[in-house]
């Protein structure tokens, strides 16, 4: 129905099928990380020493593993004869491998570790008087962790979920596995480089790598501007009249 | 109406084993070393840290009893701790740190009219919309303080409240903590490690060695008369011997090699004798309690002169004394190798010893 109505939008989303794709796979991973990592990170750092040691270990295995292994692992799950992903298959009808959206899986899972890991350090250089003080107080655990723990541990989620971005962005290894390299439905910037290049499109390939960079530019310049939007109080800047805390 | 605590918290390598109690309008002091576990008493009272095992009750409300398995969250113990650092909120304007402790549920404006009022009578009004990061140490602490003290508390627990403070800042705001503890109705506990402080706030006293109680008394008698070789050092006596204690009131000195006469009676179990520094004066002709000694080093102070001598004991840190003279005092005496030193046996302290033996734990200044 769209490509009916704007044959042109149409044409533009399937030139730059691989850049809508990554964004898309990217975004929504990068939502599923930003959750996911910050419970782990808040819950594990409390639990008893050697249960925390266990979790950490099993949780960042991803970022130290090859990408082909994450992989090799997921298609081992979701594969549709493989139990998780059969009874997927057989019960919603829903197919995880060779789709779009298979390379969420694959992206969330490869970032996972940077943002639990970068969460989890800055939850732990909170000073954890603010928590007590805040319970003392008489306020919810709740509330403490949304309007004090997490402003104050604001950059290093910042910049974890950030680096999360990033790294889905980029995901080569397990993405090519489960989602494969199906032009104009599976296929993301750092397949098509790939593929481009091994076909000996070197012209078309250097287009993506040009898109690639630019991409990261802009969020590492968006990750700047907004660590300079730090808490300066209005008071302050009212006084002397320049940035800066 | 007050507060009673018996706790026990196993740390691995450090025992805390603390008996304390605190009347209404009561501020008792916790005086101790740093690490002693002064903090850590008040962290279990607040719900922050929970004990092994034992009782909390404040006010006749249980807040902690591990023999019936009560453990109040500390939300529920309405109880106002002042930490060290403060503790304010980073991200949180004055105004909306203190309107975070208003436990009722009001109407915004009514939080805003408690908050304007304690702002007010903190002198915080102009800070209202400051960041904690914004202020001086001692705007710190109001705006801490006037956070705690909207909350309600029924007893107030201070952390070494002015240890992050200038010590010109610290007067004024001793002052300002002195009127609030004045004003507060309940029990109030103050952790530190500042004898000169604890003696200006307080009323009573625990001294706090290794996780437990040395001794407690109120504070007078505690500093005219301190019971045990920790009260003594951590109230500034700075000259410790053991002793060997001998009929009539006497005690061998066995460190500075003498026997001196006590005028206080030797408790059984005496294990040292000490004397604090201004406490010792030249004497003319030796005789009953006075020693010669051999000047070892000679300090030019503000306003004292701090004299080290040796004595005849067997020698090593532990047989040196150290005593401050007023200038006038140490003209006449100036350029003597040797000193005959006169031991009031009023100024004699006889003290119950425990813990470290001498050359660990003495003067640790």
């Amino acid at each position: 129905m769209l490509e009916s109505m704007f044959p042109a939008l149409a044409q533009v989303v399937s030139d730059w099928y691989p850049l809508f794709n990554s964004l898309r796979i990217a975004a929504i991973s990068t939502v599923i990380v930003f959750f996911t990592g910050i419970f782990a990170a808040y819950y594990i750092a409390r639990l008893p020493r050697l249960l925390k040691g266990v979790l950490d270990v099993v949780l960042t295995l991803p970022m130290v593993l090859p990408p082909t292994v994450v992989g090799y692992f997921l298609l081992m799950l979701f594969g549709n004869r493989r139990p998780l992903g059969g009874w997927l298959l057989a019960t919603f009808d829903l197919q995880v491998v060779m789709t779009w959206y298979s390379a969420i899986l694959a992206s969330a899972v490869v970032a996972f570790p940077l943002m639990y890991r970068t969460a989890r350090g800055a939850f732990e250089s909170v000073d954890p008087t603010l928590r007590y003080s805040g319970q003392t107080l008489g306020l919810s655990n709740t509330y403490i962790f949304w309007r004090v723990i997490m402003p104050a541990s604001r950059q290093g989620i910042l910049a974890g979920t950030v680096l999360a971005f990033a790294r889905g962005l980029g995901e080569f290894g397990a993405t090519s596995m489960i989602a494969g390299y199906i032009p104009g439905k599976t296929n993301t910037i750092s397949t098509t480089v790939y593929n481009l290049w091994q076909t000996g499109q070197d012209a078309e390939a250097l287009k993506w790598v040009l898109v690639n960079l630019a991409i990261s530019a802009v969020v590492l310049l968006a990750v700047n501007m907004l660590e300079r939007r730090d808490f300066i109080p209005t008071a302050r800047r009212r006084r002397t009249g320049k940035e800066g805390a | 109406m007050s507060l009673e605590l018996k706790i026990k918290k196993d740390f691995g390598g450090f025992v805390l084993d603390m008996e304390l109690s605190a009347a209404d309008g009561e501020t008792l002091a916790l005086l101790g070393a740093s690490g002693c576990g002064k903090s850590m008493t008040l962290r279990c009272i607040a719900g922050v840290v929970t004990p092994d095992e034992g009782r909390i009750v404040l006010n006749g409300r249980v807040l902690f009893d591990s023999a019936r398995r009560i453990d109040l969250p500390p939300q529920k113990r309405h109880v106002g701790l002042l930490f060290q650092n403060y503790a304010l909120f980073p991200n949180m304007t004055v105004e909306q740190n203190i309107t975070a402790g208003i436990r009722e549920k009001v109407s915004r404006q009514e939080k805003r009219a408690l908050c304007r009022a304690v702002m007010e009578k903190f002198y915080l009004t102009d800070l209202a919309s400051h960041r904690p990061s914004q202020l001086s140490g001692g705007q710190q602490q109001r705006v801490a303080l006037a956070r705690i003290l909207i909350s309600r508390p029924e007893i107030l627990l201070l952390d070494e409240p002015f240890s992050a403070l200038d010590s010109f800042l610290r007067w004024e705001l001793e002052q300002e903590l002195t009127r609030v503890l004045g004003e507060f109705p309940g029990p109030a506990v103050l952790v530190s490690h500042d004898r000169n402080e604890v003696y200006r706030i307080s009323h009573r006293v625990a001294v706090i060695q290794d996780g437990r109680v040395d001794c407690c008394a109120p504070k007078r008698e505690l500093f005219s008369h301190p019971p045990t070789y920790q009260s003594a050092l951590l109230t500034g006596c700075k000259n410790f011997s053991r002793v060997r204690p001998l009929e009539g009131g006497r005690v061998e000195a066995l460190d500075w090699g003498a026997v001196l006469t006590c005028a206080s009676p030797l408790p059984p179990d005496i294990r040292w004798i000490g004397i604090r520094p201004h406490f010792v004066r030249p004497a003319d002709a030796p005789g009953e309690n006075v020693i010669l000694c051999r000047v070892v080093q000679v300090i030019d102070d503000v306003t004292d002169t701090v004299v080290t001598c040796a004595t005849p004991g067997p020698g090593g840190p532990d047989s040196l004394l150290h005593l401050r003279f007023k200038p006038p005092q140490w003209e006449a005496l100036r350029g003597k190798e040797e000193l005959l030193l006169y031991f009031d046996p009023q100024a004699i302290l006889p003290l119950r010893g425990q813990g470290l033996g001498p050359t660990l734990s003495k003067r640790p200044e």
